[in-house]
Order: structure tokens, then C-alpha cells, then sequence
């Protein structure tokens, strides 16, 4: 029942994205920070990521992989299970792995050690494919359960706090055929790339409204997009290499971001332009 | 059993006291960390190859100073400014300006030189992602300078004449390569790096030089 509610509502969410599309002229006579603070406000109503979070309650309490079991025993960082304010602490260091995991590389682990899926072959599989969107399903419920609450992550292992140096070294790290860093774009207050605001990423509110806005739903493609995969389109932006999934790369810019974002609220799954 | 509790809480204390004692590593060993993360997160997709990520000594030491917050030493923003300076070359059949309505498509497009463009497709300058250019255009970034009435506001009214040669040939040089101008600009270099073609940069040279471009109306 609650997912055709949900659809009949999609429906009538696509007809308003339509309708912007005529009236954009219109919207840019105003203030065009203005218009899209509006355009926005007016998408939260009917966010397309509801879909993707009961998907992802459903699979992380359905008996699944070679060994058909459920993900109810995974260790998220605050004991076995337990979900709710997991994702406001992670990336964090866990004793079993001796990594520092984001949420979705801790799924895979998960999803290895307790039903049996291969996950070298998770996460070589392309994003929105087999497994991958599962994991992407599973990290919207699981942020979702944390919306509201209060970034905190942990620095108390030294690997936390050599990921955060380490994050800070990679944010500013020029590279790539037009030099660019995620500095360049993401280190200053109040700045557009076209009308698209970018937050300052190095401190708060910036980045606990960017790190804590991921995974989202991207109005334009139609698609749920996790934290590994925004952060991947970045790169892909900066015209650097494709940072592999799960990588420490990644996961240190994780650590980074959300460290800095300490205090800020999180608001994922939001829903984007 | 007293004995196994007094093993346990022993071996308890040592862990506290190693995770308490392991020192944050110096900045020089976190730089070699993060090196080698680099080396193991990255690979190769379509044309964006790894050599993208070889250590560019100018890019270095922006980021250092961005990182640590510390300004460059005058005499390295000198010599990383030489150095670039070395690479701009004037046009090799002497004319600086272009076509202004083919440099205005260059600076709407943004394609260019990612894992998803097509090896040997044509760039786009990406300059209204940053920067204002003409007053049409409503969509336009704010990381860079206004460059509305670009040349009219410099008092640009021959670019052939010798009163606008010092600001036609600044203008090359900085769309050429902006780090000769300013060490740790932001700024792509077109020129320099092979992202815009002579032809492409001269369309936008016009854009912004040309008195006719709806930028100098």
C-alpha cells in the first residue's frame, strides 16, 4: 500500500519538475539563489528516496546470499544490529577488518563475511548494477534512520586520525589535466559553479550539510546516488583517475568531511537538483 | 580464575596503554601515507590515465600552502611563476583575436578531458562555470572574476593598436597559462596543458577583447 501511494505521488512530482522546465526563464528574473532554495522546497514533498529506503529495510532483513541469511548481525560500529545513529559516526575504525570503513565498504563486508557474497566482485561491479544498487538501497535506509541527528565521528584510534590527515592532503591535492582539487570549488564560503551553490567543505555549516546530504535522489538523472558515488563523479569532474569503489581515497575524504562537519544535522537521503 | 582476570585486565592495559601512546605521525610520514593511498585508490578509465595523478612540482606547492595555510616564500611564487611564464607562446601567425560568437560556444561548453569524453573530442573552455562573461547569459559562476565590459572597461577600443598590445598579450598569457601571472591561481591552463587549441583560445581572446562582443556592449 505504501509503495503505490508513493508512486501515484512520483507521478505527480514529475509533472511539477515539468512544469519548472517551462518557467525557468521566468525563475531567473529573481534571485536565482532565491529560485532554487524554492524549487527545491518544493521537491522535498515528494522525495523519490522513500522508494529506496524501504527496498533497503526490506533487504537488510531478508535471508539473502549463498549462505541465506539476513544483514540483522552487522556490525555497523555501535554493536551488532544496531542501526539507528550508526551513519552519523562512520567512517570509523573497525577491529575486525583493521580498516577505517565508510558505510557502504562496511556493507560489502557485511554483506561477505555474513551471507557470502563475493565482495571483491561488489565492488567491481558499476554503480546502479546488481549488488551495487542494493548497497546503495541499504546505505539510504540505514542514513536515513540517523535523520536528525548530530554528526559525531570518532577520533579517538590513531587509523581515525591518520585518515582525517590524510583526507586533508587529498581535498587540497592539485591534479589532473585542468589542476583542479576538491579545494578549488569546495573551500570558500558563498561561491556557484553555474547557479549551483557549493559549500565550503573545510568547516561547518558546509560540510555537514554536504557530507550529511548522501546518499540523495539527483532530480536530473532520475537516480539514487550513494556517498561513494558522488564522491566519484567529483573526480570524475576534476578530470583525475576513477578513485576505486571502497578505496581509501574515498574513505579518507569521508573522514575528513564529516569530521568537519562535527554538530551539523543530518539530512540524508535529500533530494538534489 | 584469579589468574586468568589478572592475564586478561594485564593484557587489557597494554592494549589502552598502546592505544594511547601510538603518536599521531609526523606531517612528512602523512605525506608518504597519502601517497601511497593515492597510488592504491586509483585507476585508469578511458583517457583520464594515471599519469594524471604524477606530482606536478607547481601544483606541490599550492598545495602545501592551501593545506597548511602557510603562504608561499616570495622567491617560490617567483620562480613557479617563471616557470610558466617560459611556456606561453605568442601566436604563430601574429593574430590574438578570433571569431567572438566561436568564443562564446567555447565558453558555454564544459566537455572536455574527463573518463566520459571521448578521447580526441573537442574541449570546452568551462569559463561561464566560473566566471560572468556576457550580460545574457544569467547562469554563471562566481569562483573567478566578472568579466563583463572585459575589454572595455581596460579602455580597449583597437585591440590592434599599440595602445591595447600590453592588454591583448596579458590576456593571451593568462588564458595560455594563468599560473604565470599568479603562482596558485585556480585556473586551469588552457594553452599550456592542451586543453584549448591556439584556434579556440583566439575565439575567446575576441569574446572578451573584441569591441563588437556583446561582453564589451
Amino acid at each position: 500500500m505504501k509503495k503505490i501511494a508513493l508512486a501515484s505521488r512520483l507521478i505527480g512530482f514529475s509533472a511539477v519538475v515539468g512544469l519548472i522546465g517551462l518557467s525557468t526563464a521566468a525563475f531567473a528574473q529573481k534571485s536565482s539563489t532565491d529560485s532554487i532554495a524554492e524549487y527545491r522546497a518544493m521537491l522535498q514533498d515528494g522525495n523519490p528516496a522513500e522508494l529506496f529506503e524501504a527496498k533497503g529495510e526490506d533487504l537488510w532483513k531478508q535471508k539473502r546470499g549463498p549462505k541465506n541469511v539476513s544483514l540483522e548481525a552487522c556490525d555497523l560500529g555501535k554493536g551488532a544490529g544496531v542501526v539507528k545513529g550508526a551513519w552519523v559516526e562512520l567512517p570509523r575504525y573497525f577491529s575486525d577488518t583493521g580498516r577505517v570503513q565508510d558505510l557502504e565498504s562496511r556493507l560489502v563486508t557485511c554483506m561477505q563475511e555474513l551471507q557470502g557474497f563475493n565482495g571483491e566482485e561488489i565492488a567491481k561491479t558499476p554503480f546502479g548494477k546488481g549488488e551495487q544498487s542494493n548497497v546503495t538501497a541499504l546505505a539510504t535506509w540505514i542514513s536515513a534512520e540517523s535523520k536528525g541527528m548530530k554528526f559525531n565521528l570518532p577520533q579517538s584510534h590513531v587509523e581515525e586520525r591518520k585518515m582525517y590527515e590524510v583526507g586533508k592532503r587529498l581535498f587540497f591535492m592539485r591534479g589532473g589535466s585542468h589542476d583542479f582539487a576538491c579545494a578549488t570549488c569546495h573551500s570558500q564560503d558563498d561561491k556557484r559553479i553555474r547557479l549551483q551553490d557549493l559549500p565550503n567543505l573545510t568547516k561547518n555549516p558546509g560540510a555537514g550539510n554536504g557530507f550529511g546530504a548522501w546518499p540523495a535522489y539527483r532530480v536530473s538523472n532520475g537516480q539514487m546516488w550513494g556517498a561513494q558515488l558522488r564522491l566519484n563523479d567529483c573526480y570524475r569532474q576534476q578530470r583525475f583517475p576513477y578513485p576505486m569503489f571502497g578505496s581509501d581515497a574515498t574513505i579518507a575524504l569521508g573522514v575528513f568531511m564529516g569530521v568537519n562537519g562535527k554538530g551539523g544535522e543530518a539530512t540524508a537521503p535529500a533530494i538534489k537538483r | 580464575m584469579n589468574r586468568k582476570h589478572t592475564l586478561a585486565l594485564a593484557t587489557l592495559a597494554a592494549l589502552v596503554l598502546a592505544a594511547c601512546s601510538t603518536p599521531t605521525p609526523s606531517s612528512a610520514e602523512l605525506d608518504k601515507l597519502t601517497q601511497e593511498v593515492v597510488a592504491r585508490s586509483f585507476r585508469a578509465q578511458g583517457q583520464a590515465k594515471l599519469d594524471r595523478l604524477s606530482p606536478d612540482e607547481d601544483n606541490r606547492l599550492c598545495a602545501e600552502s592551501d593545506q597548511t595555510g602557510v603562504a608561499l616564500d616570495p622567491k617560490v611564487s617567483e620562480a613557479i611563476e617563471a616557470r610558466n611564464m617560459q611556456t606561453i607562446k605568442p601566436p604563430s601567425d601574429g593574430k590574438y583575436l578570433g571569431d567572438f560568437k566561436e568564443g562564446e560556444k567555447v565558453a558555454q561548453s564544459g566537455a572536455g578531458k574527463t573518463w566520459t569524453d571521448a578521447e580526441g573530442s573537442v574541449n570546452g573552455g568551462n569559463c561561464y562555470n566560473c566566471h560572468q562573461i556576457s550580460k545574457e547569459e544569467l547562469s554563471f559562476g562566481t569562483l573567478g572574476p566578472s568579466l563583463y565590459n572585459y575589454g572595455k572597461m581596460r579602455g580597449v577600443t583597437n585591440p590592434n593598436s599599440a595602445d591595447a598590445k600590453p592588454i591583448v598579450e596579458y590576456t593571451w598569457g593568462k588564458i595560455q597559462n594563468a599560473r604565470a601571472y599568479n603562482a596558485c591561481s585556480n585556473m586551469p591552463r588552457f594553452g599550456h596543458k592542451g586543453i584549448l587549441t591556439e584556434t579556440q583560445i583566439k575565439h575567446v581572446m575576441a569574446l572578451l577583447l573584441d569591441p563588437a562582443s556583446p561582453v564589451n556592449k
